[in-house]
């Protein structure tokens, strides 16, 4: 089947009075990987469902391609599905598990076997064929789950939390493996996660929701670099806020005064003056000669980096991320420093939480 | 410009139909008949029009209403006896390494499994006014105690239904995380204050839910006090068929309005019991399983004893009825001397009856497993008004015991438009009614722990949701459901309260031709009758077993 692009117009589910997606619009291309990314009841799996047919749409519309597919009951929409929980047919063997959806689909049978073969190998589980479920491991029910997913050449691939039941290493692996396949195969893909380490290494793009609304869409590194909206900043990775004055009558060279300390020449979208805030991620902050006051609460070293917990004079504590190749040696607690921040990766944001930057 | 697709129309799907054709029987067969006995037991046929005559009679007469206290004096002392003796054991066979733990298990549930009417008529047997155990003890001289009249019937009732307090709470005691007792442990109490004050109270529920299964059945049991109650200690249940025998012909007013009475009397012992438990519910995650205390020598033989014995006496009728249909006989009774004559008489003559009882019970069981696997489908899985209406209404033969049953179906269906009565059908349709429930409520529970993305990805892949329900779900509950199957089956089998009422001439099923063989004193071809329906039920429950390996509960 060829795979499709899906437009998503203004698509609305409530419960109650309670509105899961609260009108979502969408445009994910022909052959994408895109995430749904977002905490727990943001309405990442309702919409997932939504797309998938198990949930109905209140309103608005959801098409692939040129077809909308609102009335299409899910056995026909061509699409494939993997879930949190594998959901492998338990009284089937891994082989017959494969060939479910091409037997439904009535291929030939001399073709079933070399496709469910094909599938298998692409998973590395090939030598499984004859198993039943319940001799396998969590990992390889999830390898089936994809490969009887992918095998029926869906025209949309859903895939709803597939990683979460699994160890940590494990999920590491099948997440390269998912990306490899995927890009493999060009199947357009929709996949929904809570976590935003596995977002922005699979994705090609990502939409982070929240209470049923779209709070951003962009690629991994736009998200992660230039968070349109404090909720994003703070859900991905880990971002210190600060409380900030702005003097901006002249746009292209802006102050800041943040605990105390000024920054100049900083180039914001608009002019701008007042109280605003300001995002830092702890790798983008340095202990310097001179910068914002500040004494070491706790050092805690991770290999890679070493972390401190810095209190400022204002009683807030943020984070601070220095590289061990860049440390000469972890400096101890209790020590007064100065935090620099780097202008251009600072985020800033308008009272009313509006980017600055 | 895309068209923006109409909302939410009905859809006349496949679980639309099973919907109609689900709540359509449920009318037929469950509503429209229970709504004539209410209608009916309003009529009088010395009056006209709507009257409270037949109500008024039953509580001005002494006749009635010692029936009635008959009923509700043997059921609670029945419930009382059960407790007593079911609760001890669960409590020795969980918390103690009795010998033959297994064997113990099997015999208590065959105890459970094995009609009552068949316990009553061995009891008959060896301590009836001929019995093997009056003449013996007649032949020292020695007046045996009779099992004829409350005593009797509670006995049986006893012996019969002690399983089911048994398992509710050997269930309960076995989900008790252990660390509980251990905190009252830690907390200074003795041992035996600890039974009282921290395990009693929280396997009171599954007490209380195993008594009054105890107290329902008895008060349903129509074999048993008419077998043993010789017309003397009357109970509601055998005043229903009574009545009804008495009404033939006319329009079985009072049998009416005696059913009405025994299922509100079962109603609201159900209904408080219900309350008790809503009020009283302890969620229990069992992390740790309690111990098993490893007793040794003397002590273990005598944790062992009392357990095995009660075993044993639940099992005794079976015994009993097994080895006297090989007993010959004369009118006088049993004579002594190995025979197969039993056996020759009644294949001549009552073959009919076996063949009608493994024929009927075996389409009702075709019948029951394809809707109760419907039925639970949509209870689960389909939730919205027609599933709680179908929810109420599927549950309500629990209450309805098979007398009452029978004049149900007879009062709706002996006349036009559908006159059924006389039929197999209406054996079977019985059957299905009464058993129904059972399969529900296990096909139910598989379902609730069944995770639907299971049904999501069949769907996912192409498959209707129609197909979806017949090669996944329906597959993959197959197992449950054929093992409680097993269960309606034993229970069909063995079924007298219903079938003794709906039976004709050429519908007649082995537990009738028991109950008429014993009336007629024809004591060696009612054994041989019974040995088929025991050997038949021990089988089964085996078969059950093997098949379950403990998955399926019995209750």
């Amino acid at each position: 089947m060829q795979s499709h692009d899906v437009g998503i117009r203004d698509a609305v589910k409530t419960y109650g009075d309670f509105m899961a997606v609260a009108g979502i619009t969408l445009d994910i291309k022909k052959g994408e990987f895109f995430t749904l990314l977002g905490p727990s009841g943001c309405g990442k799996t309702t919409l997932l469902r939504m797309i998938a047919g198990f949930n109905t749409i209140d309103k608005g519309t959801i098409s692939f391609g040129d077809e909308v597919i609102n009335d299409v009951p899910a056995h026909k929409r061509g699409i494939g599905m993997v879930f949190q929980n594998y959901a492998i047919f338990p009284h089937l063997s891994v082989f017959d598990n494969v060939a479910y959806g091409l037997k439904a689909r009535r291929v030939p049978s001399r073709d079933i076997g070399p496709r469910v073969r094909n599938a298998l190998e692409m998973v590395q589980i090939a030598e499984l064929a004859s198993r039943m479920p319940n001799e396998l491991s969590g990992g390889q029910q999830q390898r089936v789950a994809l490969a009887r997913a992918f095998v029926i050449e869906p025209s949309v691939l859903l895939m709803d939390e597939p990683l979460s039941n699994l160890d940590a290493k494990l999920r590491v692996q099948m997440r390269t493996t998912i990306k490899k396949l995927q890009r493999r195969l060009g199947i357009t893909t929709i996949y929904v996660t809570h976590d935003q380490e596995e977002a922005l290494s699979i994705s090609d793009r990502i939409a982070v929701m929240k209470d049923g609304l779209i709070m951003q869409v962009g690629e991994p590194t736009q998200i992660y670099k230039k968070p349109e909206n404090a909720f994003v900043a703070g859900f991905i990775g880990v971002s210190n806020f600060l409380d900030c004055d702005i003097t901006g009558q002249d746009p292209r060279q802006a102050s800041l005064t943040v605990e105390g300390y000024t920054l100049y020449n900083i180039p914001l979208s608009r002019p701008y003056s007042g109280k605003g805030k300001i995002a830092a991620r702890p790798e983008y902050l340095s202990l310097k000669d001179e910068g914002i006051k500040g004494r070491i609460e706790l050092s805690t070293f991770l290999g890679d980096f070493i972390e401190y917990e810095i209190l400022l004079e204002s009683g807030q504590s943020i984070q601070l991320n220095e590289y061990t190749k860049d440390a000469l040696a972890i400096k101890p607690d209790g020590l007064d420093v100065h935090v620099a921040m780097d202008a251009a990766s600072i985020i800033i944001y308008g009272k009313d939480g509006e980017v600055l930057t | 410009m895309m068209k923006i697709p109409s909302l939410k129309k009905p859809r006349f799907d496949f679980w639309f139909f099973v919907k109609g054709i689900v709540i359509l029987s449920m009318l037929f067969f469950l509503v429209y008949p229970f709504s004539t006995l209410i209608t009916r037991s309003f009529f009088s046929k010395n009056t006209d029009g709507v009257t409270l005559e037949n109500y008024a009679t039953f509580f001005s007469k002494k006749y009635y209403l010692d029936a009635l206290k008959n009923t509700l004096y043997i059921s609670f002392l029945a419930s009382f006896a059960c407790l007593l003796v079911g609760a001890p054991m669960a409590y020795l066979m969980t918390r103690y390494n009795i010998f033959g733990k297994k064997i113990i298990y099997v015999c208590i549930i065959l105890a459970l499994m094995s009609p009552p009417f068949i316990g009553a008529y061995s009891w008959i047997l060896l301590f009836g006014r001929a019995g093997f155990i009056t003449r013996l003890f007649a032949g020292i001289g020695i007046k045996a105690p009779t099992i004829y009249g409350p005593g009797g019937i509670i006995l049986v009732f006893t012996l019969h239904l002690f399983p089911y307090v048994y398992l509710y709470v050997a269930g309960a005691l076995s989900s008790i995380d252990s660390s509980l007792e251990e905190a009252g442990e830690n907390l200074g109490s003795s041992k035996l204050r600890r039974l009282f004050t921290v395990t009693l109270p929280v396997v009171m529920p599954s007490l209380l839910a195993g008594t009054v299964m105890v107290f329902m059945t008895s008060l349903a049991d129509f074999g048993t006090p008419m077998l043993l109650g010789e017309g003397k200690t009357r109970v509601l249940s055998v005043l229903v068929y009574d009545a009804y025998m008495s009404e033939i012909g006319g329009n079985a007013n009072m049998a009416s309005t005696l059913s009405v009475i025994v299922v509100t009397c079962s109603l609201s012992i159900l209904l408080l019991q219900k309350y008790y438990v809503a009020r009283k519910n302890y969620a229990m995650t069992s992390l740790r399983p309690p111990k098993v205390v490893e007793l040794k020598g003397w002590k273990r033989f005598l944790v062992t004893l009392p357990v095995a014995l009660v075993a044993l006496l639940g099992l005794l009728p079976q015994l009993t009825v097994v080895i006297s249909s090989f007993i010959q006989t004369d009118f006088t009774g049993f004579i002594g001397g190995f025979t197969l004559d039993n056996y020759q008489k009644i294949l001549s003559r009552l073959a009919t009856n076996i063949t009608n009882t493994y024929y009927f019970s075996a389409v009702a069981i075709v019948f029951i497993v394809i809707f109760g696997m419907l039925i639970s489908y949509i209870l689960v899985r389909k939730r919205g008004k027609i599933a709680s209406i179908m929810d109420l209404l599927v549950m309500f033969p629990y209450v309805i015991p098979g007398s009452v049953l029978g004049v149900c179906l007879i009062v709706a269906f002996n006349r036009k438009p559908v006159v059924l009565t006389g039929t197999a059908a209406i054996m079977i349709i019985s059957y299905v009614v009464r058993k129904l429930p059972y399969t529900v409520r296990s096909g139910s529970a598989f379902l609730y722990q069944m995770d639907v993305s299971v049904e999501e990805a069949s769907i996912s892949l192409g498959v209707s949701p129609m197909k979806t329900f017949f090669t996944v779900v329906a597959r993959l509950m197959l197992p449950g459901v054929l093992s409680g199957a097993i269960l309606s089956w034993i229970t069909c089998i063995n079924e007298l309260s219903s079938s003794i009422m709906l039976y004709s001439g050429n519908t007649s099923t082995i537990s009738v031709a028991i109950y008429q063989e014993v009336m007629r004193m024809s004591d060696g071809t009612a054994a041989a009758l019974a040995s088929i329906l025991t050997l038949t039920t021990v089988a089964s429950m085996l078969i059950f077993l093997r098949f379950s390996k403990g998955k399926t509960s019995v209750i």
